[in-house]
């Protein structure tokens, strides 16, 4: 039973043990009116969410392979039954890389072509408009938000459906086939993106064109609460 | 066990192997650049031990959208 007021989505940040941006993930949520709830990455079950989201950063320290052992974690296994009821999931960097790992999105990240790290505001275009991730965003229109990262080569498998890429990238900064800078699953509810919309919620910080996204989220969230009463 | 890139998979890594071999006089055709993981399993014979291995490897060890994978046994008593 739930007797808080909806306008206020309750929105998780999964917390691994080498997360970075869990903290302005959180931080960035609770500008947007979201309800951001800290979850430790060895919980096993959520605590009461409205959407979930994984940060960046360098989980398990990147071994093996990035975001591989996250990908075993009792709050990952969370996110997956989660993910499976329709829960809306969305993963930042690290938090892409652990979302394909886990399986939860098709593809693979990789190396940086250039086998430099990346950071720097980059341009994309918005290549959907219609879900939970992007509806304040115009398909076609570009958005400037930060990478950083050493390993963001997307490689999707060979039956991706061209319909599953969300953002591309301008001027493509580490190699992506087909400048892919986030795609989400078939049903729509779950996406990972390299960018990072949680450092661009504020023109102070260089952009704001983070918020589209993860307002969009949070409206989202929120009307999921309010088709739940 | 030894993990690859598969073949196609641009490996960087492998390129500037590669090249830094031929900035040193060896002409080499092609480089990758994979990883060794040693682990000590218990098992009864070495058929047991390659496919707990072989298991690890589908389940974590290695991802087969990108890496290719092979499982060498070395007997210990």
């Amino acid at each position: 039973m739930r007797w808080r007021l909806p306008s206020s989505p309750r929105i998780g940040v999964i917390t691994y043990p080498g997360s970075q941006d869990d903290r302005d993930a959180l931080w960035a949520l609770a500008a947007l009116d979201g309800e951001a709830v800290a979850v430790w990455h060895e919980e096993p079950e959520l605590p009461d969410l409205d959407a979930v989201v994984l940060p960046g950063g360098f989980s398990y320290g990147d071994h093996l392979r990035c975001g591989a052992i996250a990908g075993f974690s009792p709050a990952t296994a969370a996110v997956r039954e989660f993910a499976d009821a329709g829960g809306l999931v969305l993963g930042i960097c690290n938090g892409f890389q652990i979302l394909c790992e886990a399986g939860l999105l098709p593809g693979a990240l990789l190396r940086n072509e250039s086998l430099r790290f990346v950071c720097r505001d980059v341009p994309l275009t918005v290549e959907r408009d219609d879900l939970p991730f992007t509806a304040r965003c115009t398909a076609g229109r570009r958005i400037v938000l930060p990478v950083k990262h050493g390993d963001g080569r997307y490689l999707p498998p060979p039956d991706l459906d061209p319909e599953q890429v969300v953002l591309r990238y301008v001027d493509n900064p580490n190699g992506s086939t087909g400048d892919i800078a986030a795609v989400c699953n078939w049903a729509g509810n779950v996406m990972g993106l390299m960018p990072h919309p949680e450092h661009a919620v504020d023109p102070l910080l260089g952009s704001d064109d983070g918020a589209l996204l993860l307002a969009s989220l949070v409206d989202a969230a929120r009307e999921r609460v309010l088709a739940a009463i | 066990m030894l993990v690859r890139p598969k073949p196609g998979i641009l490996d960087p890594q492998g390129e500037a192997v590669g090249s830094a071999l031929g900035h040193l006089g060896f002409a080499v055709k092609d480089a990758r650049v994979g990883k060794v993981i040693d682990l000590d399993v218990e098992a009864a014979d070495a058929t047991e031990a390659k496919a707990k291995v072989e298991k690890m490897c589908e389940e974590l060890l290695a991802n087969p959208l990108i890496e290719s994978y092979e499982v060498e046994i070395a007997q210990q008593s």
